[in-house]
């Protein structure tokens, strides 16, 4: 399988405070891989760098079988080439319906010409209630967003990632604040997802990170600090010390 | 979805109906086409207010819509307005010039008329040589061209360089302020090439028209309609489609729309820049009307009246910014002419030509805090819209977002 993200030795540093300390990473094409650790780990912070938020002040961000360094990117160059994020807490267009934010997110043009002169096509519209139907929103496509559960707007976050049509999908806590069958919901979403694309889950809950069944990242103080099966991770003695065994 | 564009936005042909009735009656009630019980003064304030609505219009999509605070509006309005007065000044000082030359027995040759008109205009600041920005004074079309070149390109310039640096909120305000408040200083400068403080004058006599102030005031108010219907169905297509959608997205959350794959600097940048050639337009139309332009119509206040209108209006709706911008500006021609009487107490007397403004500033602050939606928000007791019950949350982080109270469910 070949490597579609590899970053290789960031380092970034806040006023003094190392958040990220000499980190590298892998993930190969449809890969599922969750990564956890414990607050101020630099979980939030790597996605920073990798979606081009935060500029390392070391290190190389390569994406894709051509090799490019996304270090010289723009945020936007970065998610037309590939790379969706959902945020830690469910940020759509609150004031715009669910069939606006979906379409606003559909793999088109994204220059402010062919915006302008856009209007949605019949298949576009299709795409969208099909979208809509996998995320289980499809009979509120004419709400206003603002309106729906925080579970909803997780998920019709997650829609409108899956409607950019990434390469690789970077999830921020996916089920914080969800109901359990919610969290369920939103696991399929993810495991059908990671079928067909790389997908990198950053969470805090154990008990969703088993459910999700996959290649474990574990971050401590800015870098790895173990990586493998879940079991694995957690038989680790110093995973323990610094995580589990608090 | 697949309905047509005036399906989905009933209220600009609405808009539009309302308007061409405004045009109508104002028409059959004027001193140079009807029956005479409007006066011609009268006529050229209601095209003035016309005027103002259009920048409205523009600043609704750049606040209201983008949530772009900027409050330099005006200098590209009185940039238009110059650009456009240059003309006027130029043609109507030559053919002056040429009727005053012809009684000589040797006809005068083409740079004599030049000097002579350089003369006339630029007497009053002590020069006589046209400056270099008057090249293109002598060709009405060119002027026309520079009415929005010159305003848009200073934008684009300005727009990338701010932009670009990701300045937001606040901090943009006050650099759009600074550079309103840069430019009408540089042009209270004799040597600006704009004849300094005296600004351009004689602008509402049209070269080479017979026709009476009565019947001329009458195809700018009709000119300044059209340029405001068409400007009021441009910025409605504009905010309809996806493109709406983004720049609205801007206005709440400008991070998602970045993470979205949109480059949001430029998508400022070009509402910025199309912004500010509506202003133009609008300030081209608005000066021949007044008469006369001097660089304290860019002073920074009337950019903040701008943002006043708009907001008692209610922002994110354009009929809004349309009806903020007509009821305040009239009022306030109204208080601030004299008209209005004044209030005895005995021990004082309110004068309204001093207390407008105190009565302004109270009335913007009670509608930021207890009508949000401003005027605007009557309409929403007739189509019974309503605000999302949010806990007083925004709609995004951003500073500019939709506030609970001014969206609708």
């Amino acid at each position: 399988m070949s490597t579609l993200l590899e970053v290789s030795g960031v380092s970034v540093t806040f006023d003094g405070f190392r958040a990220i300390n000499n980190l590298s990473f892998q993930i190969g094409e449809a890969e599922l891989r969750a990564v956890i650790g414990p607050n101020g780990a630099g979980k939030t912070t790597f996605m920073d760098i990798v979606t081009g938020k935060t500029r390392p002040d070391e290190g190389r961000v390569i994406w894709g079988e051509k090799s490019v360094s996304l270090l010289k990117m723009s945020e936007a160059k970065i998610a037309q080439a590939g790379i969706g994020r959902k945020f830690q807490k469910p940020t759509v267009f609150e004031d715009q319906t669910v069939q606006e934010n979906l379409l606003m997110a559909l793999k088109k043009p994204r220059g402010w010409l062919p915006v302008l002169s856009y209007r949605a096509k019949p298949e576009d519209l299709d795409k969208v209630a099909e979208l809509a139907t996998e995320i289980g929103l499809v009979d509120e496509l004419t709400r206003k967003s603002g309106e729906l559960s925080h579970g909803q707007k997780q998920w019709l976050e997650i829609g409108m990632l899956l409607a950019q049509e990434p390469r690789l999908l970077l999830v921020d806590e996916p089920a914080a604040g969800m109901t359990p069958q919610e969290r369920e919901h939103t696991t399929d979403l993810l495991l059908e997802a990671a079928k067909t694309r790389a997908v990198v889950v950053v969470e805090h809950d154990m008990e969703f990170v088993r459910r999700l069944n996959c290649k474990v990242t574990v971050l401590h103080e800015g870098s790895v600090l173990a990586e493998g099966s879940l079991d694995h991770v957690t038989s680790n003695q110093e995973v323990i010390d610094v995580y589990l065994g608090r | 979805m697949q309905r047509s564009f005036i399906a989905k936005n009933p209220s600009v042909l609405i808009f539009l109906a309302c308007l061409a009735l405004f045009t109508l009656m104002v028409t059959i009630f004027s001193e140079g086409f009807g029956v005479g019980m409007i006066s011609t003064s009268f006529v050229k304030t209601l095209g003035k207010t016309l005027c103002l609505c259009l920048i409205a219009v523009a600043m609704d999509l750049i606040w209201g819509f983008t949530g772009i605070l900027s409050l330099g509006h005006f200098a590209f309005f009185g940039l238009g307005g110059y650009m456009i007065g240059m003309w006027l000044m130029y043609e109507r000082t030559r053919l002056i010039v040429v009727e005053s030359l012809s009684q000589t027995e040797i006809p005068p040759t083409r740079s004599e008329i030049v000097d002579a008109i350089g003369n006339q205009i630029f007497g009053v600041v002590g020069a006589n040589e046209f400056p270099l920005i008057w090249a293109f004074a002598d060709s009405l079309f060119l002027q026309l061209v520079l009415v929005v070149l010159v305003p848009g390109l200073l934008a684009l310039v300005f727009g990338w360089l701010a932009f670009r640096s990701r300045v937001t909120g606040v901090y943009l305000s006050i650099l759009t302020q600074a550079m309103t408040l840069a430019l009408a200083l540089y042009l209270f400068q004799n040597d600006s090439g704009l004849r300094g403080n005296n600004g351009l004058s004689g602008l509402q006599n049209l070269p080479g028209v017979d026709a009476s102030q009565d019947v001329v005031s009458l195809w700018f108010l009709w000119a300044s309609a059209v340029a405001l219907g068409l400007g009021y169905l441009l910025a409605a297509w504009v905010v309809s489609g996806k493109f709406g959608s983004v720049i609205r997205g801007i206005r709440d959350n400008e991070a998602r729309v970045r993470f979205l794959g949109y480059s949001v600097e430029t998508y400022k940048l070009m509402i910025f820049t199309l912004t500010a050639c509506i202003a133009a337009i609008a300030g081209a139309l608005y000066y021949p009307q007044a008469g006369i332009i001097n660089p304290a119509e860019i002073a920074p206040i009337a950019s903040i009246y701008l943002a006043v209108w708009v907001a008692i209006g209610g922002r994110g709706r354009l009929y809004g910014a349309v009806i903020g911008a007509a009821f305040v500006s009239l009022l306030s021609t109204w208080f601030t002419g004299g008209q209005a009487p004044n209030i005895p107490l005995g021990f004082y007397t309110i004068k309204w030509v001093d207390w407008w403004l105190v009565l302004l500033g109270l009335s913007f602050v009670a509608v930021t805090l207890f009508a949000p939606k401003g005027m605007g928000g009557l309409v929403d007791y007739w189509t019974q819209r309503r605000s999302p019950n949010r806990h007083g949350a925004n709609l995004g982080p951003n500073d500019g977002a939709m506030r609970e109270q001014e969206a609708s469910k």
